[in-house]
């Protein structure tokens, strides 16, 4: 669950680790008013959970609350990655000295958080890694032992300032303290910002929590935020279904997320493009499977379904009545291609065939069959 | 001989009273899997289809010599079962729960690795010696015993290659779900270097995914250490970056994971990805028959 900049700001407030004053708004007056509070010079940032909004001009400076509010509005009215701007954060203008980059993150190959800095903040840390990895440093958290005030220190000394080393010690501090506390997966800090007045700062944030440690952080589920997930996402959420809209022609609904790429993967090997991934998880009822087509059938871009069922837990039996009650429930708009195979198979594919639908038990020849639908001149 | 179990391995379920617990406690039982003993806290003295169940890890361990744990507990409380476990005297711990937290696995990790005990999972099918011994939720029928070794970390991707394998007339002598969690108890490198050891094992097919670098550190292995040949399949070659597709660890993050990095690196190690899960037998049939890596 990723959290807006203003929210992972109001955390970092609760963990002792400095921010610029700022407040979060949703209209263009109330930005200017918000301006005038915080002294007439501004940032004013388009709060979206998507990377690249600098580059995609949702950051503009304003000198006066007037400014402010001509920016806020030109902002609000943007579309960033196709996600439309809701809210500004309107923030102090201050004088930069230097810029750090500064997270906290899982390695997974060591399995441990590890503390990733470097003295060159405001940058595209992922493109940095590429080109200079040697301006990136690491440092190991040990699991048992938590952040050890020695080995930070003589850790920070070559990437920050001696001056503002006291201000990193406690905000790293407060930083492991949040991600540890909250089942964080990345708490990062880009820019750091050591500003004229001496202070270290962090003019942005971002924060992704882990979903499955939200039953213990019931005040983190209220931040949930609609933008991360389209409506359609969401729903198959609710449903117990994995959703990912993609862009394609092709719709598909199959059982376990791994089989689910490869289907995807194999649709595009045939020359098709799929428009979903979509797994409905183990011992699929049928009430999954038409919940699954009722969100399938929304995307006016499918022209055709395939349905990709490898019983273990899954019941081929469950999944034909599924797409048999679908059917019957709602006009699909679309052509089906199933193959069914593995747990109660014979029982499904009887079931299937008596409503006069056929199953292919080969994968790749579904995958041919359902492509030919991609190319409406084919047909 | 197969890895991890045979068909002397006594096996105990924890959360066997629960309801996917009491389900696959009877359906490895009917594979001929030893199922000695169930534990869920409090319901000491009751029998769930005749398997008799024990209030703790180490009073079933005590009365069974019980060797293996499966685990279905509700990922809440996943991780303490996990460490009863391992303290509890098995030295073979498969948990099939999905959902558990990332930090608390990764304390998991680091608690089980003082000990000596193995962990396969969490978030897996777990693992099967065809013909012999079945700890987890694969469908048993479509295995055959036989000399490919199966690794993978994904559950019905597994199923459908192997039900190619076995449709060709190659066996397995060992399938492992390794799980698709970010932080996992034994990854691909271990397995690998236990089937190079393995007699049964001729071979061996590791199915990858999006997400982590797991592939990678395989693929860096096998180039130095085994002999034995090695195929590989990739899902999410169509994954979109910064989505997690179904399992909690199949994600493109940092521009780290993709299923393009992973090809590169096997291919580099001279081991072939197949394009099509479909493919995998006869890659393995080409390294087998000729001998070569």
């Amino acid at each position: 669950m990723k959290l807006f900049e203003y929210q992972a700001k109001t955390l970092f407030e609760r963990y002792g680790i400095p921010t610029v004053h700022s407040e979060v708004v949703e209209g263009a007056d109330e930005a200017k008013w918000a301006a005038r509070r915080l002294g007439g010079k501004v940032a004013v940032k388009a709060q979206v959970l998507v990377g690249g909004r600098g580059k995609a001009g949702g950051i503009r400076f304003a000198r006066s609350p007037e400014e402010a509010r001509k920016a806020a509005q030109d902002i609000l009215s943007m579309k960033i990655k196709s996600i439309p701007v809701t809210k500004v954060l309107i923030m102090k203008a201050v004088e930069i000295k230097k810029e750090y980059y500064m997270s906290l993150t899982l390695d997974r190959s060591l399995k441990r958080i590890v503390l990733i800095a470097s003295a060159e903040g405001g940058v595209d840390i992922e493109e940095l890694a590429a080109h200079s990895p040697s301006k990136i440093h690491l440092l190991q958290i040990d699991p048992q032992r938590g952040i050890e005030e020695k080995k930070l220190k003589d850790f920070l000394k070559d990437i920050l300032e001696r001056e503002v080393e006291k201000q990193a010690l406690k905000g790293v501090t407060g930083m492991y303290r949040l991600f540890m506390e909250k089942d964080c997966s990345l708490v990062e800090i880009n820019p750091l910002a050591h500003l004229s007045t001496g202070e270290l700062v962090a003019l942005d944030a971002k924060v992704i929590i882990d979903e499955n440690a939200l039953y213990r952080n019931k005040d983190l589920e209220d931040l949930k935020n609609r933008e991360e997930y389209s409506e359609e996402e969401l729903e198959a959420k609710q449903y117990g279904l994995s959703f990912v809209s993609l862009d394609g022609t092709i719709g598909c609904i199959v059982n376990g997320a791994g089989l689910a790429m490869a289907t995807m993967d194999l649709i595009k090997l045939f020359g098709g493009v799929p428009a979903n991934f979509l797994d409905v998880g183990g011992s699929s009822s049928p009430e999954k499977v038409i919940h699954a087509f009722d969100i399938l059938r929304r995307n006016k871009n499918i022209r055709a379904v395939l349905i990709n069922i490898f019983g273990g837990i899954t019941r081929c039996d469950d999944i034909a009545q599924g797409i048999l009650a679908a059917n019957k429930k709602m006009n699909l708009g679309f052509p089906l291609v199933i193959r069914l195979i593995g747990t109660n198979e014979q029982e499904g594919r009887r079931l299937l065939q008596d409503a006069g639908i056929s199953a292919f038990e080969d994968l790749v020849s579904a995958v041919k069959e359902v492509v030919k639908y991609s190319d409406p001149e084919g047909q | 001989m197969s890895i991890l179990i045979d068909r002397n391995t006594r096996v105990i379920v924890q959360g066997i009273t629960g309801h996917d617990g009491s389900f696959h406690a009877v359906s490895m039982l009917e594979y001929g899997t030893k199922v000695v003993g169930g534990v869920t806290p409090g319901k000491g003295g009751q029998q769930v289809h005749g398997i008799p169940v024990f209030g703790s890890v180490q009073e079933a361990v005590a009365e069974t010599r019980a060797e293996c744990s499966v685990i279905f507990v509700p990922a809440r409380f996943a991780p303490d079962a996990i460490r009863e476990a391992a303290d509890g005297g098995v030295s073979l711990i498969v948990c099939i729960t999905e959902g558990i937290p990332v930090l608390d696995m990764l304390k998991t990790y680091h608690y089980l690795n003082e000990k000596k005990v193995r962990l396969i999972g969490p978030n897996c099918p777990g693992v099967i010696s065809p013909d012999k011994c079945k700890v987890g939720i694969m469908p048993g029928r479509i295995h055959r015993e036989g000399e490919i070794g199966v690794i993978s970390r994904s559950g019905t991707l597994t199923y459908e290659i192997v039900y190619n394998l076995t449709l060709f007339g190659f066996g397995q002598s060992t399938c492992i779900g390794i799980g698709g969690d970010p932080v996992i108890g034994t990854g691909f490198v271990d397995l690998l270097e236990m089937f190079e050891k393995d007699d049964q094992t001729a071979g061996v097919a590791l199915i990858g995914e999006i997400g982590g670098e797991e592939e990678e550190r395989a693929a860096e292995f096998i180039s130095i250490h085994m002999k034995k040949p090695v195929v590989s399949f990739i899902s999410g070659r169509t994954a979109p970056p910064g989505k997690r597709m179904g399992h909690a660890g199949a994600i493109i993050s940092g521009g780290k994971g993709t299923a393009e990095a992973k090809i590169k690196a096997f291919e580099n190690a001279g081991v072939p990805v197949a394009a099509r899960p479909d493919e995998m037998p006869t890659l393995l049939r080409e390294r087998i028959r000729g001998g070569r890596k």
